[in-house]
């Protein structure tokens, strides 16, 4: 155990902990527009683009991080314009740029002479390689993307939600489409380290349908949703230190796995929370005053603690057993 | 400029994929008015609307929204729209107040938190449609007649002087209809111009100050408000056409109807 302790000292470890703590920030705060818009695989197809970026860093010399950023920016901004045009067929649109940035990376990382282990430390990620400017890097573009989706809120909930009625009240609707688009761009890049970019998408997707199990709001939803990516992201990380003394665990797939867990374990509770909320919803008022009295005897006076569902029933509560609605009148029932 | 109409279309066009929907429109809507903009599905009463609001561009004519042309129109926050139903709910449990909330967005500045005068505004709007006690329940877990009430809440929020409400009632039971009509006289009390699409008015009707009847995209009735049921009369309920074969009836796209298909002459479809 101490020595799991002792890994918390390294440097490398403690980098790729806050690389984790940001990732798993940014990236549920701008999964959450994306799902709310249906687009939960619009990140997968970023991080396919961004494949061919990152190999046009390596044939280039250039930086690849900062070569992915270019690229997925662009390639979110061609998803957007695809979507915007709504009756192009969306999805093949993105299944068109799916493949085709994903051939292109590897192809253009074996022009530059790269093998195929170069590549597989932005698919799957390397948190526990990442540099020091590599880490300030991801820093600065979460805390961007972090002050842009926090901040923008109310206009980016509202494009989302209803983009007629945004438009009709002013709103911008396509700047702020294409911001959207552009900051689960750069959230892509920022998880590439962490996750890689075929894992990314789960960071951005699976934290939001885990909160939304229990949540009723956007708001709700929005920060639970990074609580749970951040505990899957440092939770993730942990594991796979704790288990590595054992066997070769990588980072990146633990992390999607807990996260996977957490969504696993919430959906019995949201499905009994939902059950339960539609069991005491009011009974509608159907104004006929004429009711059928119970010949039946119960064995206990029906009340807050007797255990059958209470339900509002216009000014008096019914309670509901054996497919019965029953509403106490004087010293008997009635069937309501 | 206050006595200009305000809302004010001038021999309007608009086409939809390059086939002309709506031709030679002329409406002209004062202050304070109710309209009823009613007609058969596929009569271009939601086009136009959707016009007048900036959502569909006009390829011939003019419109202009309190005496200023559309296009150079930047006062939203006088507009209040209510979109056919559907835009309730995204794929993220949203709040009967944040969508509500989202109406308030037409007054607010980037960047800037609500303030009290917001909040008393969506307080407000919740409870003219009587939704003040289902604040945090989430929207998609309403019915559909108690959602339609929730956009119109939406709306309300902007405290608007001019609303578009396109066919709030559609698939909405009595009860609902009935509230929603209420929350309606309030607003038109208030002062508000409003702009009803509907395929029929239900309880509703009493409100109405003036109906325009569309058909096959032109204006073909604008004066005293009609029943229901002679909207859809070629001749808007006059007594001496009851006998008279009515004609048949198409949307705008091109049907894809056998060479022996009568459409709408039926012995069935004649009154």
């Amino acid at each position: 155990m101490s020595e799991f302790l002792d890994l918390f000292s390294l440097p490398f470890m403690q980098r790729a902990l806050i690389a984790a703590l940001f990732a798993g920030l940014a990236a549920p705060a701008v999964g959450t527009y994306l799902v709310q818009r249906r687009m939960a695989l619009m990140g997968d197809g970023i991080g396919h683009v961004a494949v061919t970026g990152v190999a046009i860093g390596l044939l280039t010399g250039l930086s690849p991080t900062w070569a992915a950023v270019v690229v997925a920016i662009l390639g979110a901004i061609a998803i957007e314009l695809i979507r915007e045009r709504g009756h192009a067929n969306g999805d093949v649109a993105l299944a068109l740029l799916f493949y085709g940035g994903l051939a292109g990376g590897v192809l253009i990382t074996g022009i530059a002479g790269q093998g195929a282990a170069t590549l597989q430390s932005y698919l799957f990620g390397s948190i526990l390689t990442i540099s020091v400017s590599d880490v300030l890097f991801t820093m600065a573009l979460a805390a961007v993307v972090l002050v842009v989706a926090i901040g923008l809120m109310p206009q980016l909930f509202a494009v989302a939600q209803d983009q007629e009625f945004a438009q009709v009240a002013g709103l911008r609707v396509r700047t702020y489409n294409l911001l959207v688009a552009v900051l689960a761009a750069v959230t892509v890049t920022v998880a590439m380290r962490t996750v890689g970019l075929l894992l990314v998408s789960a960071l951005l997707v699976v934290p939001v349908a885990t909160a939304q199990q229990v949540s009723r709001s956007f708001r709700t939803t929005l920060f639970a949703a990074m609580a749970l990516g951040v505990a899957a992201s440092i939770g993730g990380l942990a594991l796979a230190a704790y288990l590595s003394f054992d066997a070769a665990v990588a980072p990146g797939p633990t992390i999607v796995l807990l996260s996977l867990a957490g969504f696993v374990v919430t959906l019995p509770l949201g499905a009994w929370l939902r059950r339960r909320h539609r069991l005491r919803e009011p009974f509608p008022e159907v104004g006929n005053g004429e009711h059928l009295e119970v010949p039946e005897k119960h064995d206990h006076v029906h009340g807050s603690d007797c255990g059958h569902p209470a339900v509002p029933h216009g000014d008096h509560v019914d309670y509901v057993h054996d497919g019965h609605r029953h509403a106490a009148h004087g010293s008997h029932y009635d069937e309501h | 400029m206050l006595d200009a109409p305000v809302i004010e279309v001038v021999d309007g066009a608009v086409a939809i994929a390059g086939r002309p929907i709506l031709r030679g429109i002329d409406l002209s809507v004062r202050r304070g008015e109710f309209v009823a903009l009613m007609g058969a599905n596929g009569s271009g009463k939601s086009t136009l609307v959707r016009a007048i609001t900036g959502l569909r561009p006009l390829v011939a004519g003019q419109i202009s929204l309190f005496g200023t042309p559309l296009s150079d129109f930047r006062d939203w926050h006088k507009v209040g729209f209510v979109p056919q139903r559907a835009g309730a709910g995204g794929g993220v449990p949203a709040s009967v107040w944040e969508v509500v909330a989202s109406g308030r967005l037409t007054r607010r500045r980037l960047l800037r938190p609500l303030g009290k005068a917001d909040r008393a505004a969506i307080a407000e709007a919740l409870d003219v449609v009587g939704l003040a006690d289902k604040t945090s329940e989430g929207v998609s877990t309403l019915s559909g007649g108690q959602q339609q009430r929730v956009l119109i809440a939406r709306a309300l929020a902007g405290e608007p002087e001019l609303f578009f409400l396109d066919e709030p009632t559609a698939g909405v039971d009595l009860p609902n209809q009935q509230a929603l009509a209420d929350a309606l006289r309030v607003l038109s009390e208030r002062g508000a111009t409003i702009v009803l699409v509907a395929h029929e008015l239900g309880p509703m009707a009493p409100l109405i100050d003036r109906a325009v009847v569309m058909r096959d995209g032109r204006a073909v009735y604008d004066g005293a408000p009609l029943a229901d049921h002679e909207v859809h009369d070629p001749h808007f309920g006059e007594a001496h056409t009851h006998h008279h074969p009515r004609p048949a009836h198409h949307d705008h796209a091109p049907h894809v109807a056998a060479p022996l298909d009568l459409r709408g002459t039926e012995e069935g479809d004649r009154r």
